[in-house]
């Protein structure tokens, strides 16, 4: 006969303010197999789970209840309590009575009953709880890092630095992410470039760091300390291993694009790099510009007049690496844990009628703007119209574009964009003192050190004139953009003659977040941003065992946050590959062999080719899990006909007991 | 159906989307009605339809049995698997005389807390009109 104990928690009035807990103390009391019941104010405190081993020892409890808050929040830790009195850990079961309960209605006799029956399953489902045994596995002492951006390289650079291999994962031809774009960062105004460069090149130096550039990840199996992933290398058409990236075949090649990293304001070749200080130095054929493939191609359909070889790359290299056969290829490498740093992209502004909807040159992106600012960009840091190349002396800004408005399905807050919109009107009047910006806004967040003191500094030492309210309509009048809006604080509208206007676009998760979540098992919310175990408690693990997230792919997020989430994503990972071995989660399948027929219908709906073929001492061919490759999904337990296999911590007894409490009564 | 002739509604919820899910509405404080009463399964997978079965057999009016959205399960294709199986129960329920608006499967993402109170409180409601399980 068991002896359960049931602990009813308080939770200060969080859940003592609806749920009668005494009530729920004295109903628990008359509970089959309950020998014991008592409340706490805080039961996860010191003295609470104190409470939990003393009355293990005195009671002689073989089984605890505690009914608390959710078990995602507190399971382990009082798995741990009820460790520490010498009980297995999971004779334990809990009651949720807070996110569950308390916290959703406000009835408290109705909470009440609930919550008494939230613990009567409880009691019924511990009662058939068994003693479970962690296993001990080994682990791949190699981390995966997807995304090369400031957050993946802080987080590669820290984990390799602690002597572990990183393999580093980047879809561009380089390394940098958005930073590499940006021209000075707020609030001090370094210069971008100086300050990621080094962490760059320090990437490709660092002996610990494997660099794959132009690069996916395509599959993920295995679980935690023994991760198996599919890498898709696209195919360069350059063999990185012999080219010095002297330049000589970027500079000829004849082929000019728009530059996507110079968000179409300026050109390059086909064969490029993204920009001067990337990382590989090394280039990239762009495939579908290629004049030689459009050669090749052309020849194929037999039309038109033929387009000339080209092949000048090829023939100027000075170490012969125009590589022409190169395909793109799969390889498979072994990781015990994974960063995912995938970041951000910028809202388009083409939704918005009323700027424009992208239509006049002269209205640009924020990120534009930088690289308009950016010695090495386009203009070599001549902040000229796309439209005539002159000097513009007006210059609007509206921000929350993409921002904090409902109506285009954004309604957060972008974090960043009153800071960098300060940056630019500071940074502006510094190129050229001629110029008078205007900042529309709609409240001006500047929460972070030294963050207020610098949206100050844009208005009253670099004029910049804040107008509180919307932009209506922008329209083209010769050359110059009518900018309609309105001043809130005065009640009056406003008109502007605008040399240029200035969009502040927010932050979007990436391209593919989406898809990237589910290949690895981890969530992800309405606007595919991903998310972390616990929003505060635990911000950069996800549920998913040795999956991490950090940086802009999980909410917007400045450089400083974004360094310090990569370097605490690094300091999880270094933690798990510190050890020797890992303990799995016993909440495995388990076969009965003797009422297994032999169907493997089992086998057939296993996600993780856990079951396998054993054959028992009088020759028949049975079921049996492989418990380091079960996940404890439950799936095969549905499918089992004659219930011989079951699913420990949630067999079909258990479950069917918990049902009988509330409906037998 | 309990004294006061509200419905008693069973929710099998899967741990890693929906329980969340149910958790984030506690957060945000979005409040539902208390007739639901919440199991937790590792996967929407993981609900035998015969317990579904069972669960109206032995007198609960509704049953509602929550999972990642399509896609998003934490074992891949469990929610598959569980939309095929309940597909067929729907059928058998309404073989053994149980109405079809009694079982409701729906997919809620751990951000949802909103709409985990949405769901919750739309089906108690729809369950109230419905009335009692003519049982026997
Ligand atoms: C206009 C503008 C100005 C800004 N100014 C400042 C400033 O002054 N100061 C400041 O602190 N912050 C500023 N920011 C914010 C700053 O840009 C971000 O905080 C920072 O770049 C986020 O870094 P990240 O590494 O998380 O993401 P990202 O920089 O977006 O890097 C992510 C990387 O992952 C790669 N990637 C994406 N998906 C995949 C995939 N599936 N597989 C492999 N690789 C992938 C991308 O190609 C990219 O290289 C500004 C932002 C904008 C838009
Ligand atoms: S489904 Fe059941 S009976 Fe069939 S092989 Fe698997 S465990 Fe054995
Ligand atoms: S519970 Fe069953 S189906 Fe799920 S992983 Fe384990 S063996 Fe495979
Ligand atoms: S884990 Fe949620 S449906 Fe499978």
């Amino acid at each position: 006969m068991s002896r359960i104990g049931v602990f009813v928690c308080h939770c200060g009035t969080n859940i003592g303010g609806i749920v009668n807990v005494p009530e729920v103390v004295e109903a628990a009391k008359a509970m089959p197999l309950v020998a014991y019941a008592d409340e706490n104010k805080y039961t996860c405190s010191e003295v609470g789970q104190g409470s939990i081993r003393d009355a293990i020892r005195e009671q002689k409890l073989d089984r605890v209840v505690v009914a608390a808050c959710s078990p995602r929040m507190h399971e382990n830790t009082f798995r741990k309590t009820v460790a520490t009195a010498g009980l297995n850990p999971y004779l334990l079961e809990i009651a949720n009575l807070r996110e569950h309960c308390s916290w959703v209605h406000s009835d408290s006799k109705k909470a009440t009953a609930k919550a008494i029956d939230h613990v009567r399953m409880a009691v019924a489902k511990v009662a058939r709880h068994e003693s479970l045994f962690p296993k001990q596995v080994g682990l791949t002492k190699r981390a995966l890092v997807i995304g090369g951006g400031i957050t993946g390289i802080q987080a590669a650079l820290d984990i390799a630095s602690a002597g572990h291999e990183v393999v580093l994962v980047e879809k561009e031809p380089s390394v940098g992410g958005r930073m590499s774009q940006l021209d000075k960062t707020f609030p001090t105004l370094d210069c971008s470039a100086c300050i990621l460069t080094p962490k760059m090149v320090d990437v490709a130096q660092h002996p610990n760091i494997t660099l794959l550039s132009y690069s996916e990840v395509k599959e993920v199996r295995g679980f935690v300390g023994n991760f198996e992933v599919d890498i898709l290398k696209k195919a360069k058409m350059v063999d990185h291993k012999t080219c010095t990236g002297c330049g000589t075949c970027w500079q000829k090649c004849p082929e000019k694009v728009t530059s996507e990293f110079d968000l179409g304001l300026g050109q390059r070749t086909a064969i490029y790099i993204p920009f001067a200080q990337a990382v590989p130095n090394k280039p990239v054929i762009d495939m579908e510009n290629c004049r030689y493939q459009k050669y090749l191609k052309w020849t194929q359909t037999e039309e038109g007049k033929k387009p000339p070889e080209c092949r000048i790359c090829e023939k100027l290299c000075p170490t012969k690496s125009i590589a022409w056969e190169q395909q793109e290829e799969i390889v498979t490498e072994k990781f015990g844990a994974l960063v995912v740093a995938t970041g951000f992209k910028t809202f388009d502004h083409s939704v918005y009628g009323e700027y424009g909807a992208g239509r006049y040159p002269d209205v640009i992106s924020s990120l534009q703007l930088e690289r308009l600012m950016s010695a090495a960009g386009p203009t070599e840091g001549e902040v000229l119209r796309p439209s005539d190349n002159t000097h513009p002396k007006n210059i609007v800004f509206i921000q929350c574009v993409g921002s904090r408005d409902d109506k285009v399905g954004r309604p957060y807050c972008s974090k960043v964009c009153c800071m960098y919109t300060a940056k630019h009107a500071i940074m502006l009047k510094e190129h050229d003192p001629e110029v008078q910006c205007y900042v529309f806004y709609i409240d001006i967040r500047a929460g972070g050190k030294d963050f207020e003191e610098f949206a100050r500094r844009a208005q009253d030492e670099s004029g910049a004139v804040y107008l509180r309210g919307r932009v209506s309509q922008i329209y083209q009048d010769g050359k110059t953009l009518k900018v309609l809006g309105e001043d809130s604080l005065i009640g009056r509208p406003v008109e502007i003659d605008a040399d240029l206007v200035v969009l502040a676009t927010g932050m979007e998760a990436s391209e593919d977040a989406d898809r990237l979540a589910q290949t690895l098992h981890i969530s992800y919310n309405i606007y595919n941003f991903l998310i972390e175990a616990h929003p505060k408690l635990r911000p950069v693990e996800t549920q998913t065992d040795g999956v991490f997230v950090a940086g802009a792919a999980v909410g917007p997020r400045d450089i400083p946050d974004c360094v310090a989430h990569g370097s605490a994503a690094a300091a999880k990972v270094i933690g798990l590959l510190s050890q020797d071995s890992l303990t799995t989660d016993p909440l495995t399948a388990i076969v009965a062999p003797m009422k297994c027929v032999g169907c493997f219908a089992c086998k057939a709906v296993c996600p993780f080719n856990a079951i396998e073929e054993q054959t028992t001492r009088d020759g028949r061919i049975i079921a049996s899990v492989n418990e380091s490759l079960c996940k404890g999904c439950g799936l095969c337990v549905v499918a089992c006909r004659p219930g011989a296999i079951n699913l420990r911590g949630f067999t079909n007894q258990q479950l069917l007991s918990e049902v009988m409490t509330l409906v037998r009564r | 159906m309990s004294e006061d002739n509200s419905p008693l509604v069973i929710g099998f919820l899967c741990n890693w989307c929906s329980y969340a899910g149910a958790d984030m509405a506690g957060t945000s404080r979005q409040a539902y009605p208390p007739n639901i009463r919440i199991m937790r399964v590792p996967c929407s997978g993981r609900v035998d339809p015969l317990l579904i079965v069972k669960c109206f057999e032995e007198g609960a009016d509704a049953v509602l049995v929550a999972g990642c959205h399509p896609g998003d399960c934490h074992y891949t294709e469990g929610n598959y698997h569980g939309r095929r199986r309940f597909a067929l129960l729907r059928d058998l329920l309404d073989f053994m005389g149980i109405e079809k608006e009694r079982f409701r499967i729906e997919w809620i993402s751990a951000s949802e807390g909103k709409r985990f109170a949405k769901v919750v409180s739309e089906f108690t409601d729809e369950m109230t009109k419905l009335g009692p399980r003519k049982v026997g």
